[in-house]
């Protein structure tokens, strides 16, 4: 039972990011349509940035916060002269852009940086806390909280406030939120710089746990993906609970049946849920116009 | 004899009805034309019909087999063809290619034969290029033949777009404002093109603006007016119908895009 | 005189630039670099079917190079195959997964199959870097010989062994050229290239979108899987790197950067990516910064590749 529990944890912190990334994918997804394959990106600069910074004498808080600011002004520079100059490209084109942007930043972190795995201290130290004969991480309850905080705060915006709603009306129809008067432009702008930005929160979060190196952003792309989809593409209830969910079976496939395979789990999830139910669990019927 | 019946067809789109519990008859070699204002849910109709919607509810037979919501191919296979209000030309091919593609449910093969260029391979492309060019002629741009698609005039495209459709010899062809966009000459053309298929057997479901071309072609047409229909009859009947001109005069000012 | 169809004129030029070029190598190296451009060309070729043709995209291509390098890797010592056969079962075990893979994904659209293939690349990458009883792990695996110089020798044919690698991997990207150009105007690759103008089009006159998109994705994939047999056979050495993701990443922008509508310009496009680290050895430290400007670049203002828009250039000027 313990050992469940155990399990139970260490899904839920690495479904925290997983989390993390899924919405960072749903924000860009519903204001433009783009699947941001850089996503995972932006993760590993989080955690890149913050170390390069603490490492060169920065207080931890700061180095992290000038991490978040940077990879979020690094959104919204991929947004202004990658996608921005290919709107109205197949998608196939698009997929390309955001996989080009993807290789150069991975490129570029290990010209800048360097090609080692790093770490931070853990917020709050690493003295384990004891709940039901299990044990967990400080830190993970740091990663759990910002998955959930993130996500209420994301769900304010967009219902209480009105540039909030102005994101979402550009998504349901751009031509529509144009016409009324909406700035598609800075809408776009905003939620690469969002997106970006709560990307490189979840590399903060999580590197004192999962570590970082310049390769690490394709791996959280493909789970967030997997957990965007499962969850039901472009919806970030769905994300949040998809996230979450990938964790758990990634800690309960690695616990139960191989560590080392536990990486494909992610994988099937996809091919499963695409199989069965492309829409998602939260997912609704898309209708294509013509 | 009835070769397509559309049953109490209808759909909603975030809970607005686009269309409502839609039913009329098509026969071999009859020309039925859906008219209404500019979002009446004509093409939406088209749409559901040809399998590009789910339709929400009721039915739609073609030949006796229930065919609601198949795959638009599974319709081509079973004689269901259609064009397109805002047209889908294949821009990456010359205006042949278009026309022969016409020609998939003939020419399709085993593909290790069409890899290896094996004769068989070689045989069927030849057919359809021959009943591709002879399509093309039909409409008039045999000349543009080895021209790329996306170069054509609207009117030049509307047309091969039809000829694309033909190219399956369909036994329902949906043809949705064929006539949009081209002058007075080529709408005759047009015209005569479409009576003429009809007078070879095809069973044909026209959406079209021009009034007066509906008027001297349709055998019977049917009314949409906000997704429901008002009125069915023939042309004559029709343009009396006080339901039919009030819909007309009421909305000619709010027209909006088409649904 | 009758025109040279498109389809001669890429093979002529093709047949003549292998035939050609090695009167100007420097050196015996140069045949290696010449083989590997082929090889290259060859899963490229593959990516023009899938891409240039039918419109879709893979991001794990290079899983299935793996597959068919760890066939003849793992064949020969295991169940007794010759190698030239180990390489036709990696081939078909490349089709089947192919299959598999693509069937539940191929009905949508978009998005999945790059997500879908992205996972499989890596998953394929995961199992050789940790089957280490089997594949040897990341050190990788030795291949056997395959023979073939030896008994061309026998014949009186004596080739180096980079020699008889240029000319053999260049007559198997002629092949593969010949069969992508055949492809190209039969009926069902008219059918490909319908798909890619306008699925829902497609669908109306009478296109299986999901059955063709799948012929597509089994194509490419034994492309693919042959090229990654060829470079475990030449190299007599295989590892896990070959399905790595970066591999992947590098057939789709060789694909693009050359053009991937067509077949010599994709080839083109794997002979510039493959010189440039040759040539600019510096280059090698930012390979991956390279290959990422390069795909967004192209994309944004080249987007048919190089050589079609090229060709388009001179063309406009001749008229």
């Amino acid at each position: 039972m313990s050992e469940l529990l155990q399990f139970l944890f260490s899904g839920l912190t690495v479904g925290a990011v997983y989390a993390l990334v899924a919405l960072g994918f749903t924000i860009i997804y519903n204001a433009s349509d783009v699947v941001n394959f850089a996503q995972g990106e932006f993760v590993m600069l989080g955690g890149m940035v913050t170390w390069f910074g603490h490492a060169a004498g920065l207080p931890l808080p700061l180095a992290a916060l000038v991490a978040i600011l940077a990879t979020a002004a690094l959104g919204v520079a991929i947004n202004k002269l990658a996608i921005e100059p290919a709107r109205g490209a197949p998608v196939v084109s698009l997929i390309i852009i955001t996989i080009g942007a993807s290789v150069f930043l991975q490129g570029a972190a290990q010209l800048v940086f360097d090609k080692q795995i790093h770490s931070f201290p853990a917020f709050s130290g690493d003295t384990p806390l004891r709940i039901g004969g299990a044990t967990i991480q400080p830190q993970s309850l740091w990663v759990i909280g910002g998955a959930l905080v993130v996500f209420a705060g994301l769900w304010l915006f967009f219902t209480r406030t009105l540039l909030g709603r102005a994101v979402l009306a550009t998504s349901n129809n751009r031509l529509a939120a144009q016409l009324v008067g909406i700035n598609t432009n800075f809408v776009m702008t905003l939620s690469f710089a969002l997106s970006a930005g709560i990307g490189a929160l979840a590399g903060v979060l999580a590197t004192p746990i999962t570590l970082t190196a310049y390769n690490v952003g394709i791996g959280f792309a493909l789970k967030g993906f997997a957990g965007a989809m499962l969850g039901g593409m472009g919806n970030p209830k769905g994300a949040l609970a998809g996230g979450f969910l990938i964790g758990l079976i990634e800690a309960l496939t690695a616990g139960y049946l191989s560590s080392t395979y536990k990486e494909a789990a992610a994988f099937v999830v996809i091919l499963l849920v695409l199989f069965f139910m492309p829409q998602g669990l939260f997912g609704r019927k898309s209708t294509e116009r013509v | 004899m009835t070769l397509l019946s559309v049953e109490g067809l209808g759909i909603g789109f975030g809970g607005i009805k686009a269309v409502h519990d839609v039913s009329f008859k098509v026969a071999p070699g009859e020309i039925v034309s859906v008219i209404g204002p500019n979002g009446a849910g004509k093409t939406t109709l088209f749409n559901m019909i040809s399998g590009v919607y789910q339709p929400g509810s009721g039915r739609v037979v073609l030949e006796g087999e229930d065919v609601t919501g198949m795959a638009s191919f599974r319709l081509a296979q079973r004689g269901m063809s259609r064009t397109f209000q805002n047209l889908q030309i294949f821009q990456n091919m010359t205006v042949l290619e278009n026309a022969i593609s016409g020609f998939h449910l003939q020419e399709r093969g085993p593909v290790l034969a069409d890899l290896l260029h094996l004769p068989s391979s070689r045989r069927r492309a030849r057919a359809a290029e021959a009943g591709a060019r002879e399509l093309l002629a039909r409409v008039g741009l045999e000349r543009a033949a080895d021209r790329e698609a996306g170069n054509l005039s609207y009117g030049s495209l509307k047309r091969l777009e039809i000829a694309r459709a033909l190219a399956m010899r369909p036994k329902v062809l949906l043809l949705d404002e064929p006539a949009a966009g081209c002058n007075a000459v080529e709408t005759e053309e047009i015209d005569h093109l479409i009576a003429e298929v009809a007078a070879s057997g095809t069973a044909i479901l026209l959406v079209e603006h021009d009034m007066k071309m509906v008027m001297r072609i349709s055998s019977h047409i049917v009314v949409l007016d906000h997704g429901e229909k008002i009125a069915e009859g023939a042309p004559a009947e029709v343009s009396r119908n006080p339901a039919v001109i009030a819909a007309y005069l009421g909305t000619e000012e709010g027209a909006d895009a088409d649904g | 005189m009758p025109r040279l169809t498109a389809k001669s004129a890429t093979l002529l030029v093709l047949a003549a630039l292998i035939a050609v070029t090695p009167f100007f190598f420097p050196s015996g190296y140069y045949y290696r670099v010449g083989a590997l451009i082929f090889v290259n060309g060859l899963a490229v070729t593959g990516i023009v079917i899938l891409t240039g043709y039918a419109g879709q995209i893979s991001l794990g291509h290079a899983g299935f190079a793996g597959i068919g390098g760890y066939a003849c890797a793992l064949a020969p010592t295991h169940l007794g195959l010759h190698p030239s056969l180990a390489g036709v079962l990696g081939a078909v075990i490349s089709a089947v997964l192919a299959y598999l893979v693509g069937r539940p994904i191929l009905r949508l659209r978009g998005y999945y199959l790059a997500v879908a293939t992205l996972g499989f690349g890596i998953l394929v990458a995961m199992v050789l870097n940790n089957e280490r009883a089997l594949t040897g792990g990341p050190d990788g695996i030795a291949v056997p010989e395959l023979g073939l110089r030896g008994l061309l020798k026998d014949w009186g044919l004596d080739l180096t062994n980079g020699q008889f690698w240029y000319f053999f991997c260049g007559i198997v990207l002629l092949i593969g050229a010949w069969i992508a150009l055949n492809l190209h105007q039969s009926p069902g690759g008219r059918a490909l290239r319908a798909l890619h103008g306008s699925e829902i089009a497609a669908g109306t006159v009478g296109i299986d979108v999901a059955r063709v998109k799948l012929q597509a994705f089994v194509i490419s994939a034994v492309y693919a899987s042959v090229a990654g047999s060829l470079v475990a056979l030449q190299n007599k050495f295989i590892t896990p790197d070959i399905a790595g993701f970066m591999h992947s990443i590098e057939m789709v922008t060789m694909a693009v950067l050359g053009g991937a509508g067509s077949v010599l310009g994709a080839i083109f496009g794997a002979g510039i990516l493959t010189l440039l680290p040759q040539v600019l050895t510096v280059l090698a430290e930012y390979e991956q910064l390279v290959l990422g400007l390069v795909m967004m670049l192209v994309m944004i203002f080249l987007r048919e590749g190089l050589l079609p828009s090229v060709l388009r250039k001179l063309r406009g000027r001749g008229e």
